[in-house]
């Protein structure tokens, strides 16, 4: 009985409805996360220096039990992918999971657990979320869009009624949330990027970036695609959103940011169309997927389909590109984080567009996985690619996905959830040789079929990692100890506390004077044996000082200075002995 | 109510629950009604059990802008839930079927002409992004209960290019019937024909150009349902599309690459 019950709640999917059973997928040497057993919420589970603790699943409203029962072919309106939990924002002690139903927000209460404590109605895919302030901002892509958050779609061919774009929420009142503003695009909304004002703080700037089709002109004035200088395609949006009438929020550019930088050419990029024979209509880089902007930088790295690019923002209104990566083992390019230091970009390979089971044994590994590129004088350049080290089965959909940084100072080290691959935790301090250091996987939600699932997101803030999972809800994680990363270095990490995260929004991390994190340093110094026994027995005495509250100004400041010298004289990890020096110096008694 | 909080302790629990279930064979009276929804619920969502414990968040359905938003009950809001599809989606779903599977059929050359590693890789992923995409097409269709086949399949239909030769019956009598392809941005037959017939830089330019021009075509349908903004509506189907539109282009874009790089001396080794 057990076995037809799954098998009739995981009938509702589409995707499940088509894959006869094969053989049980070969597995990856010695590694766990392959051939799990399946389960919507028993799944096998493996976890590596990382654990879950706690479970949220999808909120009642936005789970379906007449979907996930329904027989294939039973007919009727029904889709699971509809109530699909994606990308999600941070602010205090609020987590927001956008839906494709809309969205939820999450509190974490005096217990430390997190709570459901809203959810927000709003059909239309793929419910991207900011936030800002009490305002969120929520991506509406799908054509059945409604600018009144209807479920009815749209009859008519063109209708004032449908919405595709930016939404902006208010939230000052959580017992009556308003939608405030709907900024309609041409392309709709498939993500969507704040981007501070460089002085102006009444003005904030959303990068849209819209994906699928060009809607009428009827609909929209001013949509129209094709080649010409007022084609909706070869751009973003840039919309203006004055904080104190957010309802006066609009479009201001359409920045032409694949333009050849010599001729002008709008559809500069990956230009193809050089053949006569079938390719009469281009197949330019003509959108970005997704765009993470680093403001105190002036920078930001966009994923754009054909081509991974750099553009500079010091004047956010009016990016320009300035340098672009193109490399043949990329089928899409989807994301784009930088590292801290905003000297290297990692970007994200969503082959197969996330439907699509692309960690199997036959798939290439330098397909659907991350590019780890640096950023040199002569712009991007690639070093490495990495995808997981495992074999998922044909049920399960994976692929390189949406993720952030954790914040471990003198390291760089990226959270990504990849979908039913799990969640991922890698070391990209050398860009060429990525090392995965944690991870977290559940098996299949069934066997013999696939179901759409998995983490869409994984992001770090303020100290959890947090995984938006497509079906089974929100997930919560604490990093554990291990040879990869200490104790030290994770209780560094959560010293770095911020009020507000759009993940694709960077912000730069600026660690406290803290004992945590110059221990963080201190065990990476050790790793790397840099230093002598004794003098590393000294910075220990001192940190314990610190420790219990008691730092010696004179001894700490001659440390100071001792290690600056080593710094000087070391071959290597300056970097780390100069900011262990720093974090010295920072050490004033108290706890 | 306790033997029912028993019953949710061990529901939390997972597969162990399950298990119990089938071996006690748990019976409730007739009378018994609420209750035993309330045990079914509790056993098959076991969620619904964490959020009518905790205080249950509410639903808000903001309205449009400037609108006072409504409160939902969750059933309301899965109400809201439906998707709709087109007559036209589903052709478009049949006939791409159908455009895949010459994909496919294409690569299945690769193997005895040529092994030039370029153009056997992009065979590779081909084949399995198309072939996985094939079943995910079918799936759709099964779930709606519609039929798998493109009316272009049927004998009454014998797709543009013969239906073109009835109406612009002087011109078209000329042609080859082979030369028309099942639909736009297929191959012809014998387009597929010369294919099959060439090997090596023959083969490895007819095979990208043959491909680049089956892929624009693949694109170039979604354009045509896309053209009209009540087709798409469906969630899964705008996500296939995107899908489609990222994965086809961003290929064509690599062929028209490899074209470009083709070296000039075609060794046989290559």
């Amino acid at each position: 009985m057990h076995r037809s019950l799954v098998s009739l709640m995981l009938a509702g999917s589409v995707l499940a409805a088509c894959a006869t059973p094969t053989s049980a997928p070969k597995a990856y040497p010695d590694d766990p996360r392959s051939g799990l057993t399946s389960g919507l919420t028993d799944a096998g589970i493996a976890a590596w220096n990382m654990k879950r603790i706690q479970a949220l699943p999808s909120p009642p409203g936005f789970y379906d039990p007449e979907a996930v029962w329904r027989r294939p072919g039973a007919g009727g309106s029904f889709s699971p992918i509809l109530f699909a939990n994606t990308d999600m924002a941070f602010q205090g002690d609020r987590v927001l999971m956008g839906s494709f139903h809309g969205f939820n927000v999450f509190e974490k209460e005096s217990d430390g657990q997190l709570d459901h404590v809203l959810s927000i109605v709003c059909p239309g895919g793929q419910g991207d979320v900011s936030i800002h302030g009490d305002l969120v901002f929520m991506s509406t892509e799908q054509n059945r869009g409604r600018l009144d958050c209807g479920g009815s779609g749209i009859e008519d061919k063109v209708s004032a009624d449908r919405f595709r774009g930016v939404r902006i929420f208010d939230l000052s009142n959580m017992d009556a949330p308003r939608q405030i503003a709907a900024i309609q695009t041409c392309r709709g909304s498939h993500t969507h990027t704040l981007v501070p004002h460089p002085n102006d703080d009444n003005i904030l700037y959303v990068y849209n970036q819209g994906t699928s089709g060009i809607r009428p002109g009827e609909e929209l004035p001013g949509c129209q695609g094709g080649d010409d200088n007022e084609t909706a395609l070869y751009s973003i949006d840039i919309i203006e959103v004055p904080l104190d009438r957010p309802q006066d929020a609009k479009i201001i550019n359409r920045p032409r940011i694949f333009a050849d930088r010599v001729t002008g050419e709008i559809n500069g990029l990956w230009k193809g169309g050089t053949l006569s024979e079938g390719a009469q209509k281009t197949s330019a880089t003509n959108h970005c997927h997704d765009i993470a902007v680093y403001p105190e930088l002036n920078l930001a790295a966009g994923a754009c389909s054909g081509n991974g690019i750099l553009l500079d923002i010091t004047s956010p209104a009016s990016p320009f590109r300035i340098s672009e990566l193109s490399d043949p083992n990329m089928a899409y390019w989807h994301s784009a984080v930088f590292n801290n230091d905003g000297t290297k970009v990692v970007y994200a390979d969503e082959w197969g567009g996330g439907l699509s089971p692309r960690c199997q044994v036959d798939d290439p590994r330098k397909w659907g996985a991350n590019v780890i590129t640096d950023i040199t004088e002569d712009g991007l350049k690639v070093r490495s690619h990495y995808k997981i080290p495992t074999v998922q089965s044909e049920n399960q959909n994976c692929v390189s996905h949406n993720g952030n940084l954790i914040p471990v100072p003198g390291r760089d080290i990226k959270v990504q959830g990849w979908y039913q691959g799990g969640i991922s935790v890698i070391d990209f301090t050398d860009s060429a040789n990525p090392m995965e250091i944690a991870y977290f996987d559940q098996g299949p939600i069934d066997d013999g079929r696939m179901v759409l699932a998995g983490y869409w997101s994984a992001y770090w803030y303020n100290g959890h990692i947090y995984g938006s999972e497509i079906v089974r809800g929100l997930d919560v994680f604490a990093l554990t100890p291990s040879e990869h990363l200490s104790a030290n270095e994770i209780a560094a990490a959560q010293q770095m506390q911020v009020n507000v995260s759009n993940p694709q929004t960077q912000v730069s991390f600026k660690w406290p004077a803290h004992p945590s994190v110059a221990r963080a340093y201190l065990d990476q110094i050790k790793r790397a044996e840099t230093i002598d026994e004794e003098l590393e027995r000294r910075i220990d005495r001192h940190l314990q000082d610190w420790e219990r509250g008691r730092p010696r100004a004179d001894e700490f400041a001659k440390l100071a200075d001792d290690l600056r010298q080593q710094a000087m004289e070391a071959a290597e990890d300056t970097e780390r002995l100069n900011a262990l020096a720093d974090q010295i110096s920072g050490a004033r008694p108290g706890k | 109510m306790t033997i029912l909080h028993r019953f949710m302790f061990f529901e939390v629990t997972g597969k162990y629950l399950r298990i119990r279930m089938n071996a006690s064979n748990i019976t409730f009276s007739k009378e018994d009604t609420i209750l035993r929804r309330l045990f079914l619920l509790l056993t098959f969502f076991p969620h619904v059990l964490s959020a009518a414990n905790a205080q249950s968040a509410p639903i808000f359905q903001p309205g449009a802008p400037g609108s006072a938003p409504t409160e939902l009950s969750a059933d309301d809001s899965v109400a809201l839930s439906t998707s709709v599809h087109t007559p036209e989606d589903t052709r478009f779903m049949q006939d791409m079927i159908l455009h895949h599977g010459q994909a496919v059929e294409m690569v299945a050359l690769i193997d005895e002409r040529t092994r030039y590693a370029p153009v056997v890789l992009t065979g590779e992923r081909i084949t399995s992004a198309q072939s996985f995409e094939i079943e995910m097409m079918r799936g759709w269709l099964r779930a709606r209960n519609e039929s798998l086949d493109s009316p272009l399949l049927a004998p009454h239909d014998h797709g543009m290019g013969h239906k073109k030769k009835h109406d612009m019956h002087m011109e078209e009598m000329a042609h080859d019937p082979d030369d028309h392809p099942l639909m736009h941005g297929m191959l012809s037959a014998n387009q597929m024909k010369a294919l099959a017939a060439s090997n090596g830089r023959q083969f490895d330019l007819l095979f990208l150009k043959g491909m680049i021009q089956h892929h624009q075509g693949a694109l170039d349908m979604v354009d045509m349902l896309m053209a009209d903004e009540r087709n798409g509506q469906d969630p899964e189907l705008s996500e296939f599309l995107s899908a489609v539109v990222a994965d086809q282009s961003a290929e064509i874009l690599r062929m028209q690459h490899l074209i470009k790089t083709y070296p000039a001396t075609a060794k046989d080794e290559r």
